[in-house]
């Protein structure tokens, strides 16, 4: 493959076309260059903690602390795609978790009410009412032109004081244990464990979790199959692709990492229910921003409302949709949350909207709306996740942590802007 | 007037070998220009040809080592990194797309970035004299205090021209400054041009309208495809001349010939009223009733700020305007067109005359922009299939003949004139039965001219009903069918455009403007 790419390089005017390796891979360098700070950061990491970082124990962890930004960093993608901002996140993840710890162990209901104390039940309420929450700040920022910044900043205060008032400042738990599975649990072993190497002296033994290994390489088979077939149908339609080279390339590094990643998890419990839910999640919304007219329009609002509105897109019904998904997205993570500590305390969530902000700003997303993807919201909760993980594991003071991560978000957004500048 | 102007006067500006890429598209090939002291140069060439990605290398925009080339100004090389630099030796460029800020002052705006100030202090009442020094020159007649959003496209061109003066220009750029002015307000800033030229300031005047250039310039050079064609001195200057240079061969005829199929009435608006959407008492449209048959071409003249456009935004999903009255009726049946949405399902489109702010997504690319009013038709249960919308954008980039690298070309980064067309590529995939076309070709070359009049012709043919409001009385008579005579918000006349001539439009504006002051 190099010998292919360096003499093409060489020629100015190959750069210039579109379609060649070199022009690909610029094109490339700015999606795929955050994975890439992603992949340098844990090494570096993992040089620096002594391989702790690789650990997979480590790892799990890693997953399951960032949860609740990544699930609600995909609303929050949305939010500021369509040029908004929602601050009330935080808050509104800590109420509902306060009000699942209240339903679920805190509030005594008479027998007939009895089942309001279901986790299943109590949990669909909780997504309800923080659909109904998103859907209530939505309504007054699309139908009444409220600046998205002022409602959501009174959206904070309020909920804030909420959890509050129902939890009487006390901290409420523990949870039913189904409950707790939500953040705790790992997925059955459907298939059996698979023993590589056998429990000797000597020897650490290493026995893989079955069902993850398989569920891994499903996902991973499914990912090259489905662009195989859309490079051969944009092939078969007449139109050029990138070359195959780098196509190849990009499958197979991608697929790689998705097998060391299983490969860990299998290693150690396996697959975390939670993971499951927040994969399910990432796919849905890919899909909902790539391939959705959904999707499309909120580009389209983010990007001129007036000539979106003109073109007959009904932004104010958009919006509100938008952030009535904020408002359950806010809530499964307050119940992400709560179910991790096991106890729903009035300080849950708070502060936890920064982190998602900031998670999806370094991810590529623009302050003027109408640009940012998925893929880079999640991996730029990733890079946040991995520097809270590494910095604690190496016992950096909680300022300098701070400092730190603030110089980061202030890098990526000036390293995308540059970028751009430059092209 | 030529014979004033002696052969020999000193080059002021040359350009040499000027060549700048953008990834994927070279916009300038080796592009030379030479304009002398005191001259009005004018720059010609199709949409896309590079005339603003010159000037804008020429002013500092493009800073200097993006681009290949010298440039040497007053016989010194200069290698601009900015505007300000060229603002320093009297380059001062007015873009074509203005620059004002709105809800600023027209003394505000005059000294934007120049404040008159002492130690940071802004001087209000230097700022206020000097504004109303420079208005004199230009000959408006506005308090500097006035905003500039209250005042029309116009006056505001004129705003911008005072504010190049307020700067001490030597060499004024303009880009297409007639692009929305009335016939009037143009005529008005031609004669300032040529006030400034006796001055001794030299203009570089970019316009696709060939009969104003060909009036008041001195020399034209014509670039083509990024490249200088030939620099036309005043005897040689005519306008089919122009054309063949910037076409690369004889245009016949500007409008092409169709014979139109008119069937029964398709669109009918009847007793159509308008409120001001900030002054809620000010009736701007009042009572309009209009048709349009089937397979008709139908035009509306007026002056600016004869509330064309307002009307035609009211009729669209009440985009403009509040207590809006009348009834718009689809084949004798009644619909409701309160909402864009609405309008657009029962087959109504409007392509505004205001590409940035009311048609595109600057920062998304052309084939998102093209599909965005029509998504159902490349959609199925709210999934859309990439490559069938590919199929769409690369077919109506290609109908449409736009200018660019590719489909995936940022729409902010097109040249003016292939913007415009990405608007009309929009409507016209959304396969409207009425199609309302506000200055569908402002800012267009003239070759595009004609390819979007066969559009129009071709979309005729297929029995659409449609409606063009276009401030060119020429570009009306050439392609309508009839024409309503629009002035302050009511139709006051009617011809069929066999039967008319500017001079009818005019005397029936005229009769309306007598009525209105007796
Ligand atoms: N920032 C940019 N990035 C990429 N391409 C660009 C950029 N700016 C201009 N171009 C391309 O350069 C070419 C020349 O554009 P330019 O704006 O100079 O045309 P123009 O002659 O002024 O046309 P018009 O009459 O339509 O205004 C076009 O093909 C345009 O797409
Ligand atoms: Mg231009």
């Amino acid at each position: 493959m190099t010998t292919e790419t360096a003499p093409q390089a060489a020629t100015p005017a190959e750069a210039a076309a579109p379609l060649s390796i070199w022009g690909a891979l610029q094109a490339n360098l700015r999606e795929y260059g955050l994975l890439l700070v992603l992949i340098l950061i844990m090494l570096f990491f993992q040089w620096t903690t002594g391989g702790v970082l690789f650990k997979p124990l480590n790892l799990t962890n890693i997953v399951l602390q960032n949860s609740y930004i990544i699930v609600m960093a995909l609303g929050m993608l949305l939010v500021i795609v369509a040029g908004h901002i929602d601050l009330s996140v935080g808050s509104v993840s800590g109420f509902i978790g306060a009000l699942a710890a209240m339903l679920m162990v805190g509030w005594k209901f008479p027998p007939e009410l009895a089942f309001l104390a279901n986790p299943i039940v109590a949990g669909l309420i909780c997504l309800v009412i923080g659909a109904a929450i998103g859907a209530a700040q939505g309504y007054l920022i699309a139908y009444y032109r409220i600046p998205s910044f002022i409602v959501t900043l009174a959206g904070m205060l309020i909920f804030k004081g909420l959890s509050l008032s129902i939890l009487a400042g006390q901290s409420v738990g523990p949870f039913p244990a189904e409950f707790q599975l939500l953040s705790a649990g790992f997925i059955p072993d459907f298939i059996g464990a698979i023993t590589l190497i056998p429990a000797s002296q000597g020897v650490q033994p290493l026995v893989l979790h079955g069902a993850t290994l398989a569920i891994g390489i499903v996902a991973v088979v499914g990912m090259i199959l489905l662009s195989i077939r859309t490079r051969a149908r944009r092939t078969a339609r007449g139109y050029e692709s990138e070359p195959f080279a780098l196509f190849a390339a990009k499958n197979i590094v991608i697929a790689a990492l998705v097998l060391f990643f299983t490969y860990m998890l299998a290693s150690y419990k396996g697959l975390p229910n939670v993971l499951v839910v927040m994969g399910i999640l990432i796919a849905g919304f890919v899909f909902l921003t790539k391939r959705l007219t959904f999707g499309r329009r909120i580009y389209a609002i983010g990007g001129n409302p007036k000539a979106a509105a003109l073109s007959g897109i009904k932004t104010e019904r958009l919006t509100f949709y938008i952030f009535a998904i904020m408002g359950a997205l806010a809530a499964l993570a307050g119940m992400i949350y709560a179910a991790r500590l096991n106890s729903a305390t009035p300080k849950a969530g708070q502060g936890l909207e920064l982190d998602v902000i900031a998670a999806v700003f370094i991810g590529g997303a623009s302050a003027l709306g109408g640009v940012g993807q998925v893929a880079g919201a999640v991996i730029g909760a990733f890079i946040m996740g991995v520097l809270n993980n590494g910095m604690s594991i190496m016992g950096i003071n909680i300022d300098l942590q701070q400092m730190i991560k603030g110089v980061v978000l202030l890098a990526a957004v000036f390293f995308d802007l540059y970028n751009k500048n430059k092209a | 007037m030529t014979d004033t102007i002696p052969e020999m006067r000193d080059t002021i500006l040359q350009m040499r070998d000027i060549t700048k890429t953008f990834p994927g598209v070279k916009a300038l090939q080796n592009v030379n220009l030479d304009v002398k002291a005191g001259e009005i140069h004018a720059i010609v060439g199709e949409n896309g040809a590079g005339k603003s990605t010159l000037m804008k290398v020429l002013s500092g925009v493009y800073p200097h080592g993006s681009y290949e080339g010298q440039i040497i100004y007053n016989g010194e090389e200069c290698a601009f990194r900015s505007i300000r630099d060229s603002e320093h030796k009297g380059i001062v460029i007015i873009h074509q797309e203005l620059a004002l800020v709105p809800l600023l002052s027209i003394a505000e705006n005059i000294y934007l970035g120049n404040e008159r100030a002492n130690a940071g202090i802004v001087d209000w009442d230097e700022t206020r004299e000097g504004a109303r020094a420079v208005l004199r020159k230009v000959g408006l007649n506005e308090d500097p205090d006035t905003l500039v959003t209250n005042i029309g496209t116009g006056k505001q061109q004129l705003v911008e021209i005072a504010k190049a003066l307020s700067k001490e220009v030597k060499l004024l750029i303009l880009d297409e400054p007639t692009a929305s002015l009335s016939e009037k307000d143009s005529a008005a800033l031609l004669d300032l041009l040529l006030g400034f030229k006796a001055q001794g300031i030299s203009c570089i005047l970019i316009s696709h309208k060939l009969n104003e250039v060909s009036k008041v310039s001195d020399r034209i050079t014509v670039i083509r495809d990024g490249r200088t064609i030939e620099t036309l001195n005043k005897a040689d200057i005519t306008e089919d001349r122009i054309i063949t240079s910037m076409v690369g061969r004889p245009l016949e005829d500007r409008y092409p010939a169709r014979t139109p199929e008119i069937g029964e009435v398709v669109f009918e608006v009847k007793n159509w009223s308008v409120y001001h959407p900030q002054h809620r008492d000010r009736q701007v449209i009042k009572g309009i009733d209009l048709n349009v048959r089937k397979g008709e071409v139908v035009g509306i003249a007026g002056l600016m700020g004869s509330g064309r456009t307002e009307f035609a935004m009211s009729l669209f999903g009440k985009s403009y305007g509040v207590k809006v009255t009348g009834e718009v009726l689809l084949h004798g049946k009644k619909v409701d067109t309160s909402t864009v949405e609405k309008a657009v399902s029962h087959g109504i489109a409007y392509a505004t005359e205001d590409r940035k702010t009311f048609g595109l997504n600057l920062i998304d690319h052309i084939k998102h922009n093209t599909t965005l009013a029509n998504l159902w038709g490349v959609s199925r249960w709210g999934v859309i299939d990439d490559l069938a919308e590919l199929d769409v954008a690369n077919d109506y980039r290609k109908k449409t003949n736009i200018r660019s690298s590719s489909v995936y070309q940022t729409v902010g980064n097109l040249s003016g004139g292939n913007q415009q067309k990405v608007v009309l590529s929009k409507w016209l995939f959304a396969n409207p039965e009425v199609l309302i076309l506000d200055e569908p070709t402002r800012g267009i070359d003239v070759g595009a001219k004609y390819e979007i009049y066969s559009i129009i012709n071709q979309l005729a043919a297929q029995g659409k009903a449609i409606l063009v409001i276009s401030s060119e009385m020429p570009e009306l008579l050439g392609i309508t069918d009839r024409v309503y005579v629009m002035n302050e918000g009511r139709l006051v006349g009617e011809m069929p455009t066999a039967e008319a001539s500017q001079e009818k439009i005019m005397r029936a504006i005229v009769r309306a403007e007598g009525k209105v002051a007796s």
